[in-house]
């Protein structure tokens, strides 16, 4: 709720007359409707799939960790990637519901191809984990294809859950697509999640002294 | 927002039915009723507001929701005439009230002297059918001010040393800068160049209705929730809608502009939302559908007085397709920028606006702008340096390094008018509602990749000179996509080479006008719209003069 008050007291403090008016009778619909985005995406059990079954989302959920891992910071399991990815698949992503369940029957014959006493790819070690996911990726085409506007020759299993792991994990957290959860995602790559802020922004803006017109011609340097 | 809008039946006959609401329809339909006029704007989009705009990257910008959706209305493309032409997504605008407007940068640079009449002080250009406006920059000025102090942009007049003379300065000071901005100041200014605040159609300070820009950081591709771009949605359109003339008929999708037996414009027939076939009567017609679906317009008003095209006598209309060139070099630093947070750019120069063709080879000129447009998963997905890994932990660590500490460096230039690049009707390929898709045939002046490749160089010495960790440039090639939709139906005092006269009359059809990009003769350098809206003041005020005189009646 700390972000919701700072934005509210922004807002005000930029706005005044008239346009605090807009804000009185619009901001309170777009607070409570990002709020009741959080609360749902909080409430949802998270026990519940709504396309995979749950031996289908452990292995997403181990895929989508090795190409997002956790380190210091969340990764795609943290981010609950895995639910992003099952809602888009009976939603937005519904066209690539082949993909996922040929992908995944394809996935657990190359982890046992490759390594023969490994039963399922959740199962492997992370290094064989990565092993199996690199010779998956060496078919991937390097061209970025849309997955999720599939067309003729939709994108390989790889490079779908390659960006649905990425867009889960970024998606702003109040998009109602249970992706970054909790703005993990954000936290990891330094994206503070809020939705409004207020200079200085970063390191170089910090001391700015405000803009001067350049020193006359005659001083310049030569260029 | 949609209260108080007066509902007239298709069967009255309304002074002008106004087809389109971005930037210049927004605008003609303000100041036509706001003259006096009863005004309809058929929009072919829906009518959104503030509380529908999202941070959803995923249907914002995979899933067009604010957008032409290549389903339901594809395009196809090739490179020259000879060409059969492949279904390719060739353009993309803001398909809502408000059109492009909602979503665009906002970078609202007026054009120079130079833009108006290149060709008389450059000469020929061979290759491109480069043409003097029949207008100057003197004419346009007032209409320039205008959009500054009506729509409301932010920026600080005599800031750069090569802008054109202005009769006001800005309503409000620039934005704050970002910490790109100040890289590139300062880099700049190293380099013995003029950086300066860029003007931006975003607001510094609230106005009535609207908050100052919140700094939230979706800002390119998406539409503000709080009003602070200045689109037409958030300025003109509740302009308009306050005079109690005009209404504002959005779903509706024009497709047919019919002639009376005395070849004048009787109305509008459009597919209203449930797909059936309306018909507005007015007495006259403006079209400010955008630089594709203006001349895709009049090309299927064809009929047997123009059977090449509504208004196209000449045979000009969809040709001289510009987009403005473009390339990009890219930098990390050592410590964060942040540069997410905020609007896209905060500061450019013009020092390369008018480049002498004998020094460098080829005709043009540019601008460079400092800027971060990219949202999260963008980022993840296009920003990273060339050859960085695409996933596990080496990702990881190269998006969590760079996305806080990446700034582009974004040239634009010229792109000239050549008579082959052109839209056209597809001969087979239909849209969702059995209309002839665009197609577009595209092949960039050979200048204009060289112009690129320049200002590109000019940017990669900008971000060695700030001391950029890592930097890389993308060379610039031929372009096969566009935003920037210019010059289809260009103005002219000749009925022969041009569609429109000064007034934006159609040289064919007497109460049949056209506004928007299509209008434009030359490209500027690169960003389009605040001459778009200076047009479409301008516009209005010959247009009521015309209709005022009775001219339009008879």
């Amino acid at each position: 709720m700390d972000s919701h008050l700072s934005r509210r007291g922004f807002l005000s403090q930029s706005l005044t007359g008239i346009s605090a008016v807009w804000v009185s009778t619009h901001w309170p619909a777009m607070l409570s409707a990002a709020t009741h985005a959080r609360e749902a995406a909080k409430s949802a059990s998270p026990a519940i799939f709504e396309f995979f079954t749950p031996e289908q989302a452990s292995e997403i959920d181990a895929v989508s960790s090795r190409i997002i891992p956790t380190t210091d910071t969340p990764g795609a399991h943290e981010a609950g990637v895995v639910f992003f990815i099952d809602r888009a698949l009976i939603t937005f992503a519904k066209d690539n519901q082949k993909v996922y369940s040929e992908g995944l029957l394809e996935l657990q014959a190359r982890a046992h191809e490759l390594f023969p006493a490994v039963k399922k790819f959740s199962a492997a070690t992370l290094e064989q984990q990565d092993q199996i996911l690199e010779s998956l990726d060496a078919q991937s085409k390097a061209d970025a294809r849309n997955p999720f506007r599939p067309s003729a020759g939709a994108a390989t299993f790889f490079e779908t859950l390659r960006v649905h792991t990425i867009s889960g994990f970024l998606i702003d957290p109040d998009a109602n697509k249970r992706g970054n959860r909790d703005g993990a995602g954000w936290k990891a790559i330094g994206r503070e999640n809020e939705h409004m802020f207020m200079p200085p922004f970063g390191y170089y803006d910090k001391d700015y002294p405000g803009w001067q017109p350049n020193p006359p011609a005659s001083d310049k340097p030569k260029t | 927002m949609t209260l108080d809008q007066p509902k007239y039946k298709t069967t009255d006959e309304v002074d002008f039915v106004v087809i389109g609401s971005g930037a210049a329809g927004g605008i003609v339909a303000k100041e036509l009723s706001e003259n006096g006029f009863r005004v309809v704007v058929l929009e072919q989009g829906p009518y959104l507001t503030e509380k529908d705009f999202i941070h959803d990257e995923i249907e914002v910008l995979n899933r067009d929701f604010l957008t032409n959706h290549p389903d339901l209305q594809p395009n196809t493309f090739r490179k020259t005439p000879d060409e059969k032409a492949k279904p390719q997504r060739a353009i993309a605008y803001g398909r809502l009230v408000g059109g492009t407007s909602t979503h665009f940068t906002a970078n609202f640079w007026r054009f120079h002297e130079i833009d108006f009449k290149e060709r008389s002080k450059v000469g020929p250009v061979p290759g491109a059918a480069l043409a003097d406006w029949p207008i100057t920059y003197a004419d346009l000025e007032p209409y320039y001010t205008k959009v500054e102090w009506e729509i409301g942009v932010s920026g600080q007049a005599g800031a750069s040393p090569f802008d054109p003379p202005r009769s006001k300065p800005y309503p409000m000071p620039p934005l704050p800068v970002k910490s790109g901005g100040v890289i590139f100041e300062r880099a700049a200014r190293k380099l013995g160049w003029n950086p300066f605040p860029a003007p931006m159609a975003i607001l510094s300070q609230p106005r009535p209705g609207r908050s100052a820009c919140i700094n939230c950081g979706f800002c390119l591709a998406f539409a503000c929730e709080v009003g602070a771009k200045s689109s037409s949605l958030a300025t003109a359109i509740r302009m308009a809608e306050k005079t109690g003339r005009c209404e504002i008929r959005p779903n509706s999708y024009v497709h047919r502009i019919e002639l009376d037996a005395n070849g004048r414009a009787t109305g509008a027939v459009y597919f209203d939302a449930q797909r059936n076939v309306q018909r507005q009567k007015a007495k006259a017609v403006v079209v400010c559908a955008n630089g594709a679906e203006t001349p895709r317009l009049l090309l299927l008003s064809a009929n047997k007085q123009f059977p090449d095209g509504l208004a196209n006598s000449s045979g000009k209309v969809g040709k001289h397709l510009m987009f403005n060139s473009g390339a990009l070099s890219v930098g990390v630093f050592e410590h964060p920028l942040n540069d997410y947070k905020g609007f896209a750019v905060s500061r450019i120069l013009h020092d390369f606006y008018e480049l002498d063709p004998d020094k460098v080879g080829f005709h043009g000129g540019g601008g460079l702008d400092a800027r971060f447009d990219q949202t999260p998963i963008n980022f993840a997905l296009g920003g990273l340096p060339p050859g960085s890994p695409r996933w596990g932990k080496g990702f990881k660590d190269v998006l969590s390094h760079n996305f806080t500490r990446t700034v582009e460096i974004l040239c634009h230039g010229t792109s000239l008018p050549v008579a082959n690049n052109s839209f056209s009707l597809d001969p087979d390929v239909k849209d969702a509602w059995g209309l002839p898709a665009l197609r577009m045939t595209y092949k960039d002046h050979p200048d204009d990749v060289k112009l690129s490749n320049w200002l590109n160089v000019r940017a990669a010495e900008l971000l060695q000179a700030a001391g950029a960790k890592k930097q890389w440039s993308f060379p610039a090639g031929e372009q096969e996509f566009s935003v920037h939709l210019l010059g289809t139906c260009r103005m002219g005092d000749d009925p022969k080479t041009s569609v429109i006269n000064s007034d934006h009359q159609t040289h064919d059809v007497k109460n049949l006008f056209l506004c928007d990009g299509s209008s434009l003769v030359t490209s500027g350098r690169g960003q389009p719209t605040m001459t778009i809206e200076a047009l479409a003041f301008r516009a209005s005020d010959r247009i009521t003069a015309l209709a005022k005189r009775g001219d339009l009646s008879t």
